[in-house]
């Protein structure tokens, strides 16, 4: 009752605190910028707050959160459209709602597809802020129940998704996660600094890929490079009726699905340490398990939308439990929001433990501003949607140049060095030859998202254990099996059992027809022969860095076991089997252009980038381009290229950020954008 | 902006260096936009300090530029700070904000390290300081002074950023004062080795001042944890005395003398005392590029002077930044000089000892 005694008064000063015209009136702005950045794949809530963070020093506090928390709170609406209308993971919250959201687009549900993702985030973020409210004053001892091991057995629970999104070869499955897994371990081990599959001779891959780039790699440049074979528009098929009220139907026809994914967004959301990382997956994974009818699931079930969306934005609502109440931020946007706070006014909130005691009615406003931008967020982007989504209709070839623009642009972010672009690449031909080949790409992403949480908290888990075991038994015992953790391994085993016989029905990316013997076993002897490199690379580390050791080593010889069991299983199949998928086969009758002379296009831009700059070669690119493949006129190509190059110059302007340098900026000095 | 060679730079950057001379004692900068590199991430306690400092810095020099802040980071803050050693002076819109984290590879010769502090030139260092706590119980178990025999026997845990970062100076500590720490290698920030404290599963940690006296003090308050020792100050003679900003605390100067097993003076102690210097009380400085002309850096001095003469200074810094000494002009020299100059016999200490006991290499 003491609890409702402080929180009641609070509430009603938030409210009195946030409902004032100007207040909404920045909500709403931060709400349209965020909207803006968040529609971008690869900016989110850090680049936004960065652009923010400068005006913040000063601001009457109540002004200043509206603007944050109205740009934070809509970032994983608005990358809705990105996941839906390209198959672009728009960020880390998105990467599930691609699955089902893009061929929805691809069968000219768009529209229908966006407005229930949006009505589910909607949904999601107002179950969010009230479950802050209530539970954020009884929350701390909960969150502090979460050790080590519990966090561990999350990340566990999240890998084990990988059953549902194998495919139809379960086996492929796993090594594609293990795969995901060796390339998100490249780099230098968290624990002693060892290096794997790195050296210090070439520093760009010493702090490892980094998500952006391995997730638009995956994800999008699979996707654009085979719809530019095919040259034709996203969509191929005329938009069907109905629009966005469908979506909002397909919604509240699923609502206790929303509620349930929202429950999980919000639960996954308070534990710091994994985020927005894997919610996505596991609320895809839950929505699949528990649908009665799961043929359609990757081939465009609005289901597959609901749940990730539903979990997705209620996430962030659970994210500001740890960030508001021990000061740790839940993630790279939240960190920002934690000094940005410390700006406002006289510098009087400071987010952390003291908040909840010194500034509760601050905290209620943070909540209830989160739910105000919500609906003002999803309202603006239904709004949208229908006219956007007409974006699937143009002809792709008019579209592509100017997404790998933005694709590049956006890759460029994640440590500004010509490598970046080189990675994409490097990751994007694996993304290809993954689809191709029918080897679950999301298996691939969730190995690499957990891939480092995994490995440190294995690690974390063990040398602690061993402590508490060394002082007894019993003390050890109690320390790895707590009912947190036993309730998780139960979920997980069933959750395995569960997907593992349901997979063969679940085609996360379709159905794909078996082709000839010869390419399939060739991409599978590649792959043996990468993993076998990282297993080798990884077990010469000395003993004395053992714990950067071990992680890696046992995926790799996991991987290889696996490896070694689908060359059997090809020996003794027929070229029929599904072992063999090859969707050259499949869609050889669609693509109208070779996947080598396509790819040429971008490798070509990436050699020019080196060799003159970023914003040379690109206006190259685009020019000749849209001339030649495209077919259109000179005047076309020029006026398409002035456009496009003007765009990304303001936008990398507003955002402060440069280019790529090629060689020939190291020889001569050239103003920006040139730079 | 980045990486640029400069060769055909030379002639133009003599020049402007003359001319600026030559227009008196300060470079005016209207109408320009400062860019201040911080070599770690969006996230870290070094934006918060560059976030800090940006605007009133645009407000304190001359011409009021923009500053923005951008970040570079990359191999432990190594890479930005070897790309910001290949700038050459231009017109004084580049700073560079370093922090103990660059410093200590530049100390330790790690092979990563590129870049040379004295070709750089100092305009502001930022000291700050550090407390280590304890859980109540075994706080308790303390004896005289704080001495720490009695804990000898303990099994503690510590999250721990890595051996060579700044976590060497509380690392070297524990050993000193004769505890069996085991280090949990692999946590992302101070703020995630104070949860591992809050969870139950660390039972031993420090924290830099300010994060201390926002995160800690609460913990403190509710009876779940008690301070130990603050690191400390240095004196005018450089010896290590009590910290201002936390006066009950003893110093680890203090605890040490206390324990019969630590002592305050030998190789051990000067090694803790050089990397102490060089982590704590130099802690974050802001750099112009090599080759910048007396009035670019009289600029930036003047500047920062102003920034400290505010009369809401010690009001709106104390949350912020804790009660440190932000150093200018010569007091920035100094401290620069001991943050970057470590005895040879205190380093191979160090390097020997990282070697023995974490199995670190640096080469």
């Amino acid at each position: 009752m003491e609890v409702f005694a402080t929180a009641l008064p609070a509430l009603s000063d938030a409210f009195s605190m946030i409902l004032q015209p100007h207040v909404i009136g920045y909500l709403v702005l931060g709400v349209v910028m965020g909207l803006c950045i968040g529609v971008f794949p690869g900016l989110g809530g850090i680049a936004g707050l960065s652009l923010l963070l400068p005006f913040m020093f000063g601001m009457e506090p109540v002004t200043g959160l509206a603007l944050m928390v109205g740009m934070v709170a809509v970032v994983p609406t608005s990358d809705t459209f990105a996941s839906v209308l390209m198959g672009i993971p728009g960020s880390s919250a998105s990467q599930a709602t691609v699955l089902d959201g893009f061929p929805m687009a691809k069968k000219g549900l768009a529209a229908r597809a966006l407005s229930a993702a949006f009505a589910s985030s909607l949904f999601g973020g107002l179950v969010g802020a009230a479950f802050l409210t209530v539970f954020i004053l009884a929350a701390r001892p909960i969150v502090l129940l979460f050790q080590t091991p519990e966090l561990l057995m999350i990340t566990i629970f999240g890998l084990s998704m990988v059953g549902i999104l194998a495919g139809r070869v379960a086996l492929k499955g796993l090594v594609a996660a293990c795969l995901g897994i060796l390339v998100g371990t490249i780099g230098e081990g968290a624990s002693s600094g060892a290096l794997r599959m790195s050296s210090y001779d070439m520093p760009y891959l010493v702090d490892g890929l980094k998500l952006v780039i391995v997730g638009l790699g995956i994800f999008a440049i699979p996707e654009i490079i085979a719809l530019l074979r095919r040259d034709k528009a996203i969509s191929d098929r005329a938009p069907l009726g109905g629009g966005w009220m469908e979506g909002v139907k397909d919604w509240w026809a699923n609502k206790w699905l929303s509620v349930r994914c929202s429950l999980i967004g919000v639960v996954v959301g308070v534990i710091p340490g994994l985020g927005g990382s894997v919610v996505d997956w596991i609320a895809y994974g839950h929505t699949v398990q528990t649908a009665k009818d799961k043929s359609q699931f990757g081939s465009g079930d609005v289901r597959g939308v609901i749940g990730p969306e539903s979990s997705n934005n209620a996430k962030e609502g659970g994210g500001l439990v740890p960030t508001l109440l021990f000061g740790i931020p839940g993630s790279g946007s939240m960190a920002i929001f934690i000094s940005a706070v410390a700006l406002l006014g006289t510098g009087s909130i400071e987010v952390g433990p003291s908040m909840l005691k010194n500034n509760l009615d601050f905290t209620y406003a943070i909540v209830w501003l989160l739910a105000l931008a919500n609906v003002v967020g999803t309202i603006i982007c239904i709004a949208a949607s229908g006219g956007i989504a007409k974006l699937t209709e143009i002809r792709f070839a008019l579209l592509a140049p100017f997404l790998f623009m933005i694709i590049a642009f956006a890759a460029f972010q994640s440590r500004q060095e010509i490598w970046d672009l080189v990675a994409l690449f490097g990751i994007g031909l694996l993304g290809i030859l993954m689809r191709r080949f029918d080897w679950s790409r999301p298996a691939f992403l969730i190995g690499f998202v957990l891939s480092a949480p995994a490995e440190r908290y294995t690690n974390q888990a063990y040398q602690i254990a061993a402590s508490r075991f060394r002082r007894g038994f019993d003390e050890g015992i109690d320390y790895i099996f707590s009912p947190i953790v036993i309730v998780l391994i139960i979920i997980t085993l069933l959750s395995v059992v569960i997907g593992l016989r349901q997979a063969k029905n679940i085609q996360a990316e379709g159905s794909v027809a078996a082709g000839t013997k010869r390419a399939p076993v060739i991409f599978l002897l590649g792959v043996t022969a990468y993993i076998a490199l990282a297993y080798w690379n990884s077990a010469v580390i000395p003993d004395f860095a053992r714990m950067d050791r071990v992680f890696p080593v046992f995926v790799a010889s996991v991987a290889l076991v696996g490896c070694v069991l689908l060359l059997i299983q090809m020996m003794r199949s027929d070229e029929t089997a599904p072992i063999f998928a090859d969707r050259e086969a499949e869609e050889a009758d669609d693509n109208i252009y070779g996947l080598w002379a396509t790819l040429a296009w971008f490798a070509a831009l990436l050699l020019a980038s080196a060799v003159v700059g970023f914003i040379l070669a690109l206006a190259g690119f685009l020019l000749l381009f849209i001339r030649i493949r495209a077919g259109k006129s000179w005047g076309y190509a020029a006026a398409y290229t002035a456009a496009g190059i003007a765009f990304i110059c303001a936008m990398a302007w507003t955002l402060n950020r440069d280019f790529p340098p090629g060689l020939l900026q190291s020889y001569i000095d050239l103003p920006w954008p040139l730079t | 902006m980045f990486n640029k060679i400069m060769g055909a730079f030379a002639l133009s950057t003599a020049l402007v260096a003359t001319q600026s001379v030559a227009d008196g004692h300060q470079i005016d900068l209207s109408g320009k936009t400062v860019e201040w590199i911080i070599p770690f991430s969006e996230t870290g306690g070094s934006a918060k300090w560059a976030n800090f400092y940006a605007p009133l810095l645009s407000e304190a020099l001359p011409g009021n530029p923009t500053v923005v802040v951008t970040f570079n980071p990359g191999a432990g803050s190594t890479k930005g700070a070897n790309a910001f050693q290949a700038m050459e002076y231009e017109d004084g819109t580049t700073i560079f904000g370093s922090s103990g984290s660059t410093q200590f590879p530049y100390l330790l010769s790690d092979p990563r390290v590129r870049y040379e502090y004295s070709d750089w030139n100092v305009v502001l260092a930022s000291g700050t300081g550090g407390v280590a706590y304890l859980p109540t119980e075994l706080a308790g178990q303390l004896g005289e002074g704080s001495d720490a025999t009695p804990l000898a026997g303990e099994d503690f845990i510590y999250g721990s950023q890595g051996a060579t970062r700044l976590d060497l100076v509380p690392l070297l500590a524990w050993e000193m004062l004769g505890l069996q720490v085991e280090p949990v290698f692999g946590i992302e920030g101070r703020g995630d080795g104070r949860l591992m404290f809050e969870r139950g599963e660390a039972n031993i940690d420090y924290q830099t001042s300010s994060s201390y006296l926002s995160g800690v003090t609460p913990l403190v308050e509710a009876g779940t944890a008690a301070p130990w020792f603050a690191f400390g100050a240095l004196d005018d003679e450089g010896n290590v005395v009590r910290d201002p900003t936390f006066p009950d605390m003893p110093s680890f100067k203090e605890v040490c003398d206390a324990t019969p097993a630590c002592e305050t003076s030998g190789p051990q102690w000067d090694a803790w005392k050089a990397f102490f210097t060089a982590g704590f009380p130099a802690q974050k400085m802001v750099f112009l590029p090599a080759g910048a002309p007396q009035a670019a850096i009289d600029t930036y001095t003047a500047a920062f002077e102003a920034v400290k003469a505010r009369d809401d200074f010690a009001e709106i810094s104390a949350a912020r930044l804790g009660v440190y000494p932000q150093m200018t002009g010569a007091a920035a020299q100094t401290a620069l000089a001991s943050g970057t100059d470590v005895a040879p016999e205190a380093k191979d200490f160090v390097i020997n000892w990282l070697s023995e006991r974490y199995g670190v290499v640096l080469q």
